[in-house]
This record gives structure tokens, C-alpha cells and sequence, in this order.
């Protein structure tokens, strides 16, 4: 049987070998997304982002465990960093999310970065879309840890979830790195130490502050995800944010607007491909480079004669 | 360089299946084959080999690879290996290390368990085999 047809029918490891191929091969990788995308689009997708360590495995993994009371599957990916020297990446979330991969109604992938910027792979994306493909009620995707700019989770979820921990300056940094604006939920994680109360009123008054979208001004939850506590109040304000989304086409706008970022990064993605071939293919490069260095040509005048001659 | 792009996507599930605690040599070579340019998934201590099967065709690894010093790799490996089979994803390579007799490793190898490392081997060895299965073990998917 081939692959997509094991995958159609439910085969757990056609799902796992057709997000390999997402990943990895890049002839196919769009042969299977035309079989796959209009399938997919059904799944509700929700984001977790937040520092290094902040918790965000193990608040998957505590929220799971609701979704399967509530009936629901769930689809979790979970982003770490690759070595920018190396290539290698030590994937270690499974670690903090035994209690909840090893049921059959879970299926749970760790991906590499592979130096992608922005917080997800580039085949984050994909693979979430062979997840929703394959059924999945509820898609949970963990970011790497977050430095700075790693919004793009916010471009492939119907609710981002940005977890912070008392630890002093965390607030700070979250709003220099552009976490507050993305955020549809706010939850202040290892509530269980010292100071937390303190930090969430904090939180409070920096959203209270700010500019939100009329009807949702995202929340601040207190939480311990290692004792399992605030766990529940997620879920219902998870809810509420699906029922808001779900009333005046909001999640409409929403999908349309990731749309747009998602055809720019396609565009993207063709366009350098077009121009790595060009620059590979070493004619081009060669014979300018000399034109340049003879002083004939402009550095600009010389990319603007490659860049046109990838675009044919 | 065709051999950095082979490594960078050769994916390594290492597991510390069973009771024993002792996980030094696992995060030892975790890290040496991250440090190789390869993608580990560390699942820790504790598992079972439902979980370590359960885990492995998850992640689609091309390496399943167990730390074994307590004694029990006679009934551990066989049953990995059984179970990998009946999850149809035999063409992964099941190797590992740890406390294994060499007469042991050899009843192993007759039921397809790959090569096993004990104490006092280099990483290097261990990186140098993986690379060399995996690059003849890989199955081509028809879609
Ligand atoms: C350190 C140690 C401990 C530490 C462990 C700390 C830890 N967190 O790891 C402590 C003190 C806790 C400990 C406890 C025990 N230990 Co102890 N321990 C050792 C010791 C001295 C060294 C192991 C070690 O860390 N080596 C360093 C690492 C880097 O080497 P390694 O694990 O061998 O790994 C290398 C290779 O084996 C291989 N490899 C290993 N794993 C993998 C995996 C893969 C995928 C691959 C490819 C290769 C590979 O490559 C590595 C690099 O070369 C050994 C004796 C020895 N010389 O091996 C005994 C030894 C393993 N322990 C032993 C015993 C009996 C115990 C206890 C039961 C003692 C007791 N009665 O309480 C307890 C059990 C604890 C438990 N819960 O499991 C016995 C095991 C006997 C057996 N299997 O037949 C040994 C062999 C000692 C002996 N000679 O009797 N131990
Ligand atoms: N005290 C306390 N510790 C927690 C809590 N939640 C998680 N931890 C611990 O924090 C550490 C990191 O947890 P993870 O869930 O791995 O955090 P993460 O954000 O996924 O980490 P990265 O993926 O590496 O960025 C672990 O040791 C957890 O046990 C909590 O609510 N309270
Ligand atoms: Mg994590």
C-alpha cells in the first residue's frame, strides 16, 4: 500500500514517515501537501510559547491530559534549537511529557529547528497540517525557547498560549521581544514559587495598559504545571477564546491573515531556492564577480542582472 | 559533504528502558551523537519497551538505541525488537550499549540486534557505525 494511503486509513506510522518526508525531502514535499491540504483546516490550533526551561512541555503535557478527558486526540509538536556549528539537536521535551505520549489517542513529535529563525522549523507548518489531515482534534505546538523574535507560532495557531515565571525581568524581556502582542493567553508558570503572586499582578497592569482587540484582552492565569494546579482554569479560558473566535468570523480573519504570511513565506522559500540554484550553478556568479572586481559593474547592478535571470 | 547532509538528518532515539538508574553512559552518548550533527530524542529513564517502540515510530528515527547495564539486556532487546516488527518499522537499526557479554551480544546479533558498546568505547566508534547502517538501511516511500 503506499504512504498516503496508509495515512488515510489511520496508519500511525504513515503519519510519522509522511511528516519525515515534509521535513526532508523537498521534491515531494509539496506533491503530499496538495494531497493533504484540503483536508486539513479542521483541527484547533494552539501555541505555546515562552522563555527557556519556563515550563512549556510540561504545561503541554498537564493540558493534554484534559483534552483526553475531554474526549478530544491530540497532535503535539514540540520545537527545539540545532547547533548553528554542529547540525545536531538533543530533543529533549519527550522527557517532560511522559504522562501523556504513550496514549493512542496522542501522537507527539519533536523537530529540530534546523536554524530556522522565528521559533518553529520550517517544516512546523507542514507538519501540523498532516497532524490536522490526519484528524486530530487538537494540535498543541511548543516553540524553542524563546530569545527574540520567535512569533511565528502566532502565524500557525487559533490561540497563542505565552507562559512566563516569576523570575525577575522575564516580563521585561517578554515585552521587548514582542511576546505581549502575540499572546491570546497569559499564564504565569511555577506559581508554586516565591514572588509569583506579585509578578501576575504585575502582568495585570502591564495588560490592563495596553491596546487589545475589541472583546478579547488576553488574561493572566497563575499556574503550576509540576504540581498541576491553574491547569484547568487554561482549559476553560482556551474555550472562551475558541468561542470568541468562533462568533462574527473572527476565526475567518484570522485564518485569512495567516493566509497571506504563509503564501509570503512559500514565496520566500521559491524565491531563494531559485536563487541558491543560480548561485550554485556558478556561471552567473563567476562571470559578474569579475565584471565587478574590473570595476565594470555595479554589486547592485550585478544582483539586479541574477535576480532576473532566476525569475525566468 | 555528501556525508554532513546524511548527518545532519539521521534521527537517534536513545532510551534507558527498566529499572536501572544508571545514565551516565546514555547522556554520554546522547551528546557525543548530537555533538556528530545527528538529532537525538532523549526520552529518559524508566521506559518500557512499549514505550520506547511507541516513542521510535513516533519520531520516525532511523536508530533506536538503548542503555542497558542492569543486567537485563537478554529480555529487553529481544522484546524491542519483536515489537518493532509488529509495528512494521524493522528496518530501523536497534543497537546500544552498556554491561553486555560478548556471547550475549552475539545471541543478539543472530535475532538482528546491531553491534553493542561497552564500557571504555569511543563515541567515535559508536558515531562512525550508525552513519555506516543507516546510510544502507534508509527505505524509499512510494506516496
Ligand atoms: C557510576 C556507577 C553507578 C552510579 C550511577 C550514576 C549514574 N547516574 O549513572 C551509582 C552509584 C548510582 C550506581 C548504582 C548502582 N550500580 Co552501578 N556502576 C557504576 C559504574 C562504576 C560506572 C558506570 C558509568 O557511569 N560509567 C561511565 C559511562 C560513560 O560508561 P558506560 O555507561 O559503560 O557507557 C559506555 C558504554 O557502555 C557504551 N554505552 C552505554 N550506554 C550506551 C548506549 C548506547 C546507545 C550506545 C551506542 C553505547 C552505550 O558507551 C559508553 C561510552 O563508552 C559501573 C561499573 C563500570 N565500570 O561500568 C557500575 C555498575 C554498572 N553498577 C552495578 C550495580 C550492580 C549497581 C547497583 C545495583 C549497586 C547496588 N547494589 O546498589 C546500583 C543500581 C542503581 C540503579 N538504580 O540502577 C554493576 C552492574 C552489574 C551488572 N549489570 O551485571 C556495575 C557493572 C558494577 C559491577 N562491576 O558490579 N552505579
Ligand atoms: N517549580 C516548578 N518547576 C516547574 C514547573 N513547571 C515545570 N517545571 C520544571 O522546569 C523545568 C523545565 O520544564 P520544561 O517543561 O522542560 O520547560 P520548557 O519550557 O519546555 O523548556 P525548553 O523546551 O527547554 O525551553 C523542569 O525541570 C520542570 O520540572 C512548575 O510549575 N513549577
Ligand atoms: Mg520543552
Amino acid at each position: 500500500m503506499k504512504l498516503l494511503d496508509r495515512f488515510f486509513a489511520g496508519d500511525r506510522a504513515a503519519l510519522s514517515r509522511v511528516i519525515t518526508l515534509l521535513e526532508n525531502d523537498r521534491a515531494r514535499r509539496s506533491d503530499i501537501l496538495d494531497r493533504l491540504y484540503p483536508r486539513s483546516g479542521k483541527a484547533r490550533r494552539i501555541g505555546i510559547t515562552g522563555p527557556p526551561g519556563s515550563g512549556k512541555s510540561t504545561l503541554a503535557d498537564r493540558l493534554t491530559a484534559r483534552l483526553l478527558q475531554h474526549g478530544r486526540t491530540v497532535g503535539i509538536i514540540a520545537v527545539d534549537p540545532t547547533s548553528p556549528f554542529t547540525g545536531g539537536a538533543l530533543l529533549g521535551d519527550r522527557l517532560r511529557m511522559q504522562g501523556s505520549w504513550d496514549d493512542p489517542r496522542v501522537f507527539m513529535r519533536s523537530l529540530a529547528d534546523r536554524n530556522h529563525t522565528g521559533g518553529l522549523s520550517e517544516a512546523t507548518p507542514h507538519a501540523m497540517t498532516a497532524l490536522d489531515a490526519f484528524g486530530t482534534d487538537v494540535i498543541i505546538v511548543e516553540t524553542v525557547g524563546v530569545g527574540q523574535s520567535t512569533l511565528d507560532v502566532s502565524d500557525v495557531s487559533d490561540t497563542t498560549v505565552v507562559l512566563l515565571t516569576p523570575e525577575s525581568g522575564d516580563s521585561i524581556q517578554a515585552m521587548k521581544a514582542g511576546l505581549m502582542e502575540i499572546a491570546d493567553v497569559l499564564v504565569v508558570n511555577k506559581s508554586d514559587r516565591e514572588g509569583a503572586d506579585r509578578f501576575a499582578s504585575e502582568l495585570k497592569m502591564i495588560v490592563d495598559m495596553g491596546r487589545w482587540e475589541e472583546g478579547w484582552k488576553p488574561s493572566v492565569l497563575s499556574a503550576s504545571a509540576r504540581d498541576d494546579t491553574g491547569i484547568d482554569d487554561l482549559y476553560e479560558r482556551l474555550g472562551a477564546h475558541g468561542d470568541y473566535l468562533a462568533g462574527e468570523g473572527r476565526l475567518q480573519a484570522r485564518r485569512l491573515r495567516q493566509g497571506r504570511s504563509a503564501i509570503e513565506k512559500a514565496l520566500a522559500e521559491l524565491w531563494q531556492g531559485r536563487l541558491t540554484a543560480l548561485r550554485e550553478s556558478g556561471d552567473a556568479m563567476d562571470r559578474l564577480s569579475e565584471r565587478v572586481a574590473r570595476r565594470e559593474l555595479t554589486p547592485l547592478a550585478a544582483a539586479r542582472e541574477m535576480m532576473e535571470e532566476a525569475a525566468d | 559533504m555528501e556525508q554532513a547532509i546524511m548527518a545532519e538528518n539521521i534521527r537517534v532515539l536513545v532510551a534507558k528502558p527498566g529499572l536501572d538508574g544508571h545514565d551516565r553512559g546514555a547522556k554520554v552518548v546522547a551528546a557525543a551523537l548530537r555533538d556528530a550533527g545527528m538529532e537525538v530524542i532523549y526520552t529518559g529513564l524508566r521506559q518500557t519497551p512499549e514505550m520506547i517502540v511507541e516513542a521510535a515510530v513516533q519520531e520516525d528515527v532511523d536508530v533506536v538505541a538503548l542503555s542497558v547495564l542492569s543486567g537485563a539486556h537478554m529480555t529487553i532487546f529481544p522484546r524491542v525488537m519483536e515489537l518493532l516488527r509488529e509495528r512494521g518499522v524493522q528496518h530501523m537499526l536497534l543497537t546500544g550499549g552498556g554491561i553486555i557479554p560478548t556471547s550475549d551480544a552475539e545471541e543478539l546479533a543472530e535475532i538482528g540486534v546491531g553491534k553493542l558498546f561497552g564500557p571504555g568505547t569511543s563515541t567515535r566508534d559508536i558515531i562512525a557505525y550508525i552513519k555506516e547502517e543507516v546510510g544502507h538501511r534508509r527505505v524509499a516511500d512510494e506516496i
